[in-house]
């Protein structure tokens, strides 16, 4: 048996996905730039796509960019809107557990001038909103929140936060990296603050290096690309019709039938949780049901080490991801999101991330859970010391 | 502008009777190191030379970086070749060489005829003067000095003539194939790789074993050995790895030995598989990228114990070399970069707060009778279970 149980880290594509990227590449291979008839064919799936994903977050196309992935996404809505803003202040909130795509830039954002207040976290990683009202200042820009965190699961109070900015601070831009979250939760950035949201195409059953920035009409932004003048001459490059074509299909896929495939993953989620939680020695690291994302848990398991376990799965056909890249080399880093939890040092490198996706199945789960029992003395008998 | 090159060889024209054996073996491997070369190239011995022809367009810098790795080689000298179109002839495509090799400079030069071809009109000595002379007429900064030239300008005359004057320094060392053949006992550290090379260049075939144990070492720390015997294997010519999984035999010391032991009798398990899989080869002995006192396994009191299970030589390279001397090495030949992947390797696994640095023999002997149930059947597992891979 196979179970990939690390949806967060990427996901299968789906065949209708695969569909239309063949169909862009062979068929309607045009370049949407060209004036002539094969240019207009391609040009239409960037309308559609547009049009699609719009519709997912109730927003005007005309708010929706494609880009490279999600790092790009959140690169762009930082940089760019750090830099189009500076005039007005320099100062920028975020979180001590973003991802890397918004910490690096924001650390590049510092270096150019800006000042930044990383906001802590509880045990499950989830910022208050106290904390980020404290921290604004006169002169801050700038907020960039997560939406769901991609190594616990937590789902941060982007509502909150939003409608909060919005009535005291309507000049200050709200950022959400939505990576984690779209497709797993209704996102209506217009009703929720949000000025500019990040989106990746290949954690949501689409092709990888694909993503798109939703970037609220009215925010002042400068382009990072720049070239040839695509997508209003705010991101030049020549349009990725296949990428794109693709993105938007599974955007639309996502949506569709929504509440089931939440139910789904919800459903999974409480069953790994119930019978993860029986096992000896164990520390999960995420809120059950509704209070954290539906598809992603994280458990620290005790006197194991993640990456022996982790490996020790994937001779079963379990794949997962490790919270932390620890290993006896000690010039690694471990996981700054586990550490800003508070998490216990000898648990740091004994934390695996399971991240569920509509193509699983209980059935799965149970024969993780059952690999789970069985290796897990084995592997506690043989320690390092 | 090169056409062809003359290669130097050292050691190996010393050799006697066996000279022929030498040269033929860099021939093959010379031949060898081309077949990833953009181009067609013909190698040929003539009159104890051996020349590189090219027979298509080529990449220089890539033809000058492969021969830099055969062994055998001590210099590389690009030639200009033309055919015998009269001495005004000669005479131009040297000075065109010269131009295009040293410009205008300022330089002393001195020509170096060797006729081979006797039927040649002009006698060696007549050739170095009239062409000294045309090129001090091209070239007003020149000017000859036999004694301690600047640029020595060779003129070979054969059924073509050759034009070099430089020499690019090879690899040196031996060609790979007339020194028998070696077991190396590859990990993905830095040092080892680096003896593998080291040996290599002494003509040593080298075939290599490494040590995985999953699930405690993953697929990336294999594929990271697979990647360093491809970069050996640029230099020492394709390699049999041999993937043994010693997991269980790990477990079982684990289980059965002290815990301060559990290095230096593993370290003799993998000693004894390494030499079972190179008596089987027609290896004439292991190699490994231990030196003194790096690490508790390498004391001389541990090289001792890991050494007394062996029947074949141990060769150890790197034994007299600091960290520093060996990392210098591993970044010449290109492994550096890639050992120092940060994945875990089975001899780290376990190891102990406080291995023991001077175990004694007997004590150690001591501890593997409590291995007797299992360890032969375990041995023998691992032996049989062990995947070759060919890497080029």
């Amino acid at each position: 048996m196979e179970a990939y149980l690390d949806n967060s880290a990427t996901t299968r594509c789906l065949e209708s996905v695969r569909d239309i990227v063949v169909r862009t590449m062979i068929e309607d291979y045009g370049n949407p730039s060209s004036k002539h008839l094969k240019g207009m064919e391609a040009e239409r799936y960037l309308r559609d796509a547009r049009e699609r994903i719009a519709r997912t977050l109730k927003v005007s196309e005309k708010e929706i960019f494609f880009t490279s992935g999600g790092t790009e996404s959140n690169n762009w809505a930082l940089i760019g809107a750090a830099m189009a803003n500076r005039r007005a202040g320099t100062h920028i909130i975020t979180t001590a557990v973003e991802h890397a795509a918004v910490i690096q830039p924001m650390m590049y954002l510092e270096e150019q001038g800006f000042s930044v207040t990383y906001l802590p976290v509880n045990r499950y990683g989830e910022v208050s909103l106290a904390d980020l009202k404290a921290a604004v200042q006169e002169d801050t820009i700038l907020v960039s929140v997560m939406y769901v965190n991609n190594e616990l699961g937590a789902a941060e109070p982007i509502e909150e936060i939003g409608h909060f900015l919005k009535e005291k601070y309507p000049g200050i831009l709200f950022h959400v990296d939505a990576i984690q979250a779209y497709g797993k939760y209704r996102i209506f950035p217009k009703k929720a603050g949000i000025d500019m949201l990040s989106v990746s195409g290949h954690k949501i059953h689409g092709p990888k290096g694909t993503g798109f920035l939703y970037i609220q009409e009215k925010v002042k932004i400068k382009p990072l690309m720049l070239g040839g003048g695509q997508q209003k001459g705010m991101r030049s490059g020549t349009d990725n019709v296949p990428g794109i074509a693709g993105l938007g299909e599974a955007a639309g896929e996502a949506y569709r039938d929504f509440e089931e495939k939440r139910a789904h993953l919800l459903r999974l989620k409480e069953y790994f949780m119930e019978q993860v939680s029986m096992l000896p020695d164990v520390v999960i690291n995420t809120r059950p049901g509704e209070d954290g994302a539906p598809h992603i848990v994280s458990v620290s398991f005790r006197g194991v080490r993640s990456e022996v376990l982790l490996h020790a799965l994937e001779e079963r056909g379990i794949y997962v991801s490790s919270g932390s890249a620890c290993s006896s080399n000690k010039k690694l880093p471990v996981s700054a999101v586990l550490k800003e939890i508070g998490m216990e040092r000898e648990l740091l490198d004994a934390t695996l991330r399971f991240s569920f996706g509509r193509f699983n199945t209980e059935e799965e789960l149970a024969y993780c859970v059952e690999a789970l029992k069985e290796l897990l003395p084995m592997l506690r008998r043989y320690s390092r010391h | 502008m090169f056409q062809a090159f003359l290669i130097k060889y050292g050691e190996i024209g010393i050799k006697g009777k066996n000279r022929h054996l030498f040269e033929d073996a860099l021939m093959k491997q010379i031949r060898h190191a081309l077949k990833h070369v953009e181009g067609k190239f013909f190698v040929r011995k003539e009159q104890g030379r051996i020349f590189v022809e090219a027979e298509s367009a080529f990449d220089y810098d890539e033809v000058i970086a492969a021969l830099q790795r055969v062994f055998g080689i001590v210099g590389i000298c690009p030639m200009v070749q033309a055919a015998d179109e009269g001495f005004d002839k000669l005479a131009e495509t040297v000075n065109d060489y010269l131009r295009k090799v040293y410009g205008d400079r300022e330089m002393s030069f001195k020509v170096n005829a060797r006729r081979a071809k006797k039927s040649y009109p002009r006698t060696s000595m007549e050739i170095n003067a009239d062409l000294g002379e045309r090129i001090l007429a091209a070239f007003p900064n020149m000017k000859v000095d036999v004694h301690k030239p600047d640029v020595m300008l060779d003129v070979e005359i054969r059924d073509q003539i050759y034009i070099y004057s430089q020499i690019i320094p090879g690899p040196g060392g031996m060609p790979v194939g007339t020194n028998g053949k070696a077991m190396l006992l590859l990990s993905g550290g830095i040092d080892s790789p680096v003896a593998g090379y080291m040996i290599a260049k002494r003509g040593v075939k080298i075939d290599a074993v490494y040590f995985h144990a999953p699930p405690y070492t993953s697929e990336r720390a294999k594929q990271k050995v697979v990647d360093l015997a491809h970069l050996v294997a640029r230099y020492s010519g394709p390699i049999n790895l041999h993937v043994v999984n010693f997991t269980d035999i790990q477990l079982y010391i684990y289980e059965a030995c002290p815990h301060e032991e559990l290095t230096i009798i593993m370290r003799r398990y993998m000693m004894r598989i390494a030499e079972h899989f190179a008596k089987e080869t027609g290896c004439l002995g292991l190699i490994t990228g231990e030196s003194i006192g790096q690490v508790a396994s390498q004391t001389m009191q541990s090289l001792a114990a890991t050494d007394a299970v062996c029947t074949m030589p141990v060769f150890r390279p790197v034994i007299g070399f600091d960290k520093q001397e060996i990392v210098d090495i591993a970044e010449k030949i290109d492994t550096y970069e890639t050992s120092i992947q940060p994945f875990e390797d089975c001899c780290t696994i376990f190891v102990a707060k406080h291995p023991v640095t001077k175990p004694n023999i007997n004590i150690i002997r001591r501890s593997e009778t409590h291995l007797e149930e299992r360890i032969d059947e375990l041995v023998q597992t691992a032996i049989e279970t062990t995947e070759t891979i060919w890497v080029e």
